[in-house]
């Protein structure tokens, strides 16, 4: 859920709940930062800065990061992410074990109960899965569900030749993938083999849902019942909610015994609040505290900046005739001054790309896009030539409604046109439901703006919905044979390092048509209050409600 | 003027009628498949959206759609979000905060604003005068972004005299600085109108009758001047408190407010239709309404106005 909005939020770089930063920022600190005063006391409470979620508090439908962060602290899924490095480790999971990558078993540690007392078992897992995957019941991020055997299943029958669907009919409504062996342990089948499945699992969407959900899942989405190490006390959207470490938590226990996310309208209000020391935490500071460094100024050593799983490109229409090239894309990425632009109109507060994947996540290697993601202007006019040259003028589409975009978008195409000799254009869409729906019908006559925030901490995520052959979000249609027999590959592969090997490869390959062009990587300036100390912020972006404690 | 007052009311109905169908018309115009973007960067599946198009009648034709909305708003039903939030839920919470920030602000530009310009309106010409017409002018040339920066800033976070934001529930200790800062325009509007008016009507002949007929000044001027110069005024805070209903973005933005304003505004960017409708009629209905208490304030205050 989080994630998917992560990925929304990273193209929109919507202004209220900006999760990626926009202007500028300084230095490029990648270290989970800490407070460097001394360890706090345990108990306390801390005031974390939110916004309004745009759904109710359902794990499977919630997909930005308002609601993610709080279904984050409500609910604790198989396997969490270390705050460090993110890399998976067990939770509820007492194993995740597959011999072929396909049939999974998974075993549950005992012991571990939702916030009303009821254990979480086998079927609090498998009926939440089920419940999320069905089609008519419009959770928002039931495709995760998809690498399930049967999840085609449950979608509800295909009617009309045109792709419409009678919504309230699914016959079937479980999937024939998941099986409840005994309390603590269940199967998952998944269509194809896949070995990060035991990374995806820690997405929110897969997290356990009690009994009561079924009763009334709208009242349960407006008070959530969930297995973490917070429980919710009260509270709504529109002003935040109040949390309580749950004394029964089986997992790590946080130090603060109280926690509220309070809903700002603007990142402006929630820092004025964060200077006058009523609000202990926020992502990301505003794009006006950006400005010459000011948060420094008015923080201190009380921030950091910090590289998240974002990852900002720039997507070539190859279905137009005018883009069909792959040396017209290489020229367009050679012309492209990276270091320059991330410098004047981030402030360095990005880092610039030089691969389609984050270097957050296991897997990252430097250099997969080689010399083309180097500026080069006159190996830039040697491709363009190749390329047959370009009449006309060239367009870079972007929504206009996230700070910072246009001044981003005019500095890719001023760089270049002054590489290519083409005239470039920078082309605004009023918001980024505009630009999406272009997009999604192919209708991009030039390049135009896109990004990926993770869902979960693999290098696969970065790959396969992206670029594999009629993935859900490969935007431009591209088509790598090998690619796809690649990550098939490796997702068949017997340990996390033969995968990893298997996609780094593969994500050379995205070097060959250059179709979408890799500009940089996003950093999250975020800042904390002078009551809180030991702040860490994880890969997510998020603060880590585990180590946090009050002074 | 009961009767004035009931036909005035049987008007509401056709014009709230042809505006709930405009901004519906409007509304679903908007450019961009509500779907589009709601899934982030990749299309909702097709049991979502067919799930939704069949909650929403997006397959019906617009017409046959308003219609069907229309019964259902007639039955009080306003209808749901994409993510299932009854709309008149969120306009419950929205709307209470927007009125009482919209009072604060009315009453304080009322009493400000009125006070300054009775002041000034009677010595014109005078120091008082002048400090009224210029400080008026500054606070007009002053964006209202910049007015609530500084304030929150200098009053706020610098010396503490006001909470930065204002907490949940909103109560009215917490909303005085933002009321300020959302009335501080319309404060040097009613200041200037209050002042033009009354300067004018001081030298009307019925002014120079009441002197000459040896009534003190304070009922000259209050009774006589001041009521009569009220017209404009009223017409002006009238028109504002509608305005002010309607939610104010930038204040409600700076002082993390829950109004109206900011639910329209995140309504619009996510494509959620029922709501946007739904504040916008409820926001007709109160300039209408304004409207008439306004023109029966007329009768009210000029005895020379009379409605049949």
């Amino acid at each position: 859920m989080r994630g998917l909005s992560r990925a929304a939020r990273a193209v929109a770089g919507a202004a209220t709940i900006a999760l990626v930063a926009t202007a500028c920022g300084g230095g490029s600190g990648d270290s989970g930062g800490s407070s460097p005063s001394a360890a706090g006391k345990t108990g306390g409470a801390i005031t974390y800065g939110s916004c309004k979620p745009q759904n109710n508090l359902i794990p499977a439908n919630s997909n930005e990061v308002c609601g993610g962060r709080v279904i984050d602290a409500l609910f604790t899924g198989l396997v969490d992410y270390n705050s460090d490095d993110a890399s998976p480790q067990n939770a509820v999971a007492e194993s995740i074990e597959s011999t072929d990558n396909k049939l999974w078993t998974i075993k549950l540690k005992t012991g571990w109960t939702f916030h009303d007392g009821t254990p979480v078992d086998a079927a609090s897992f498998v009926d939440a899965w089920n419940y999320s995957a069905y089609g008519p019941n419009a959770m928002q991020n039931s495709y995760f569900f998809g690498p399930i055997d049967g999840f085609t299943d449950v979608q509800g029958e295909d009617k009309n030749k045109d792709e419409k669907i009678e919504a309230s009919e699914a016959p079937i409504k479980e999937m024939k993938g998941l099986k409840v062996v005994d309390d603590s342990t269940f199967e998952v089948t998944l269509s194809t083999p896949s070995s990060v499945f035991p990374v995806m699992v820690g997405y929110t969407a897969f997290s356990p849902l009690p009994k009561s959900f079924f009763d009334d899942p709208k009242a349960f989405g407006d008070k959530p019942v969930g297995n973490g190490a917070f429980k919710l006390d009260s509270g709504d959207g529109d002003t935040g909610y109040t949390l309580s470490a749950y004394k029964d938590y089986k997992g790590a226990k946080p130090k603060i015994d109280k926690l509220t996310f309070k809903t700002y309208q603007t990142p402006e209000a929630e820092y004025a609040d964060l200077l006058a020391d009523n609000l202990d935490f926020i992502d990301q500071v505003p794009p006006s505290a950006l400005a010459g460094d000011q948060y420094k100024q008015d923080l201190g050593d009380r921030q950091i900046d910090k590289a998240v799983g974002v990852i900002q490109t720039a997507t070539v229409p190859i279905y137009d005739s005018k883009y069909k090239s792959p040396d017209l894309a290489k020229a367009i990425s050679l012309a492209i001054n990276r270091e320059q632009i991330v410098k004047q109109i981030y402030n360095n507060g990005r880092q610039p790309a030089t691969g389609w994947v984050s270097p957050v996540v296991n897997g990252y290697k430097a250099g997969a896009c080689g010399e083309f993601c180097t500026f080069d202007a006159a190996k830039a006019k040697e491709f363009l030539q190749k390329a047959g040259g370009f009449t006309g003028t060239m367009t870079y589409g972007y929504n206009a409604d996230g700070p910072g975009n246009k001044e981003a978008a005019e500095a890719i195409c001023g760089s270049i046109s002054n590489a290519l000799g083409v005239k470039c254009q920078a082309k605004a869409y009023v918001d980024f439901n505009t630009l999406r729906t272009d997009v999604d019908e192919r209708k991009m006559t030039g390049l135009f703006r896109t990004g990926w925030v993770m869902d979960y901490p693999s290098i696969e995520n970065f790959l396969v919905p992206l670029y594999s052959t009629g993935a859900s979000s490969n935007d431009n249609d591209q088509s790598i044979p090998q690619f796809d027999a690649l990550v098939k590959e490796a997702a068949a592969a017997d340990t996390t390092e033969a995968a990893n090997a298997k996609y780094e490869e593969a994500e050379k390959l995205l070097a060959t048509t250059m179709a979408v062009i890799p500009l940089w990587y996003s950093n999250q300036q975020s800042g904390w209050s002078s009551k809180v100390s030991n702040v860490k912020v994880n890969p997510f972006g998020n603060l880590d409600l585990e180590s946090v404690t009050v002074k | 003027m009961g009767r004035y007052a009931l036909r005035r009311l049987l008007q509401m109905i056709p014009v709230l009628l042809g505006s709930t169908f405009l901004i519906y018309v409007m509304v679903w115009a908007l450019p961009g498949d509500p779907f589009a973007g709601r899934c982030g960067q990749r299309p909702c599946t097709d049991a979502y959206i067919a799930a939704q198009t069949a909650k929403f009648n997006l397959d019906d034709p617009l017409i046959v759609r308003y219609f069907k909305y229309l019964g259902n708003l007639l039955q009080g039903d306003l209808g749901q979000t994409f993510a299932g939030q009854n709309v008149s839920d969120l306009v419950a919470r929205a709307y209470p905060t927007t009125l009482k920030l919209a009072l604060v602000a009315l009453t304080i530009e009322a009493v400000v604003g009125l006070g300054a310009g009775v002041l000034a309106g009677l010595r014109r010409g005078g120091y008082f005068d002048n400090f009224v017409l210029v400080s008026t002018l500054f606070v007009i040339s002053l964006p209202v972004f910049v007015i609530g920066f500084m304030l929150q800033y200098g009053l706020g976070i610098r010396w503490g005299v006001f909470p930065v934001t204002v907490s949940a529930g909103a109560p009215f200790a917490d909303l005085i600085l933002p009321g300020l800062v959302l009335g501080s325009l319309s404060l040097a509007y009613v200041a200037r109108l209050m002042r033009s008016s009354l300067a004018e009507n001081i030298r009307a002949d019925y002014i120079r009758t009441a002197i000459a007929k040896g009534l003190p000044r304070r009922r000259v001027v209050g009774v006589h001047a001041v009521r009569n110069s009220l017209i404009p005024v009223i017409t002006f805070i009238g028109a504002d408190f509608g305005t002010l209903m309607g939610g104010a973005i930038i204040t409600e933005g700076i002082f993390n407010i829950n109004g109206v304003g900011g639910l329209v505004y995140r309504s619009i960017r996510l494509r959620e239709g029922a709501t946007v409708i739904a504040v916008v009629t409820l926001l007709v209905l109160v300039f209408l309404l304004m409207n008439l208490i306004v023109d029966l304030l007329y009768a009210v205050l000029d005895p020379r106005i009379r409605y049949e």
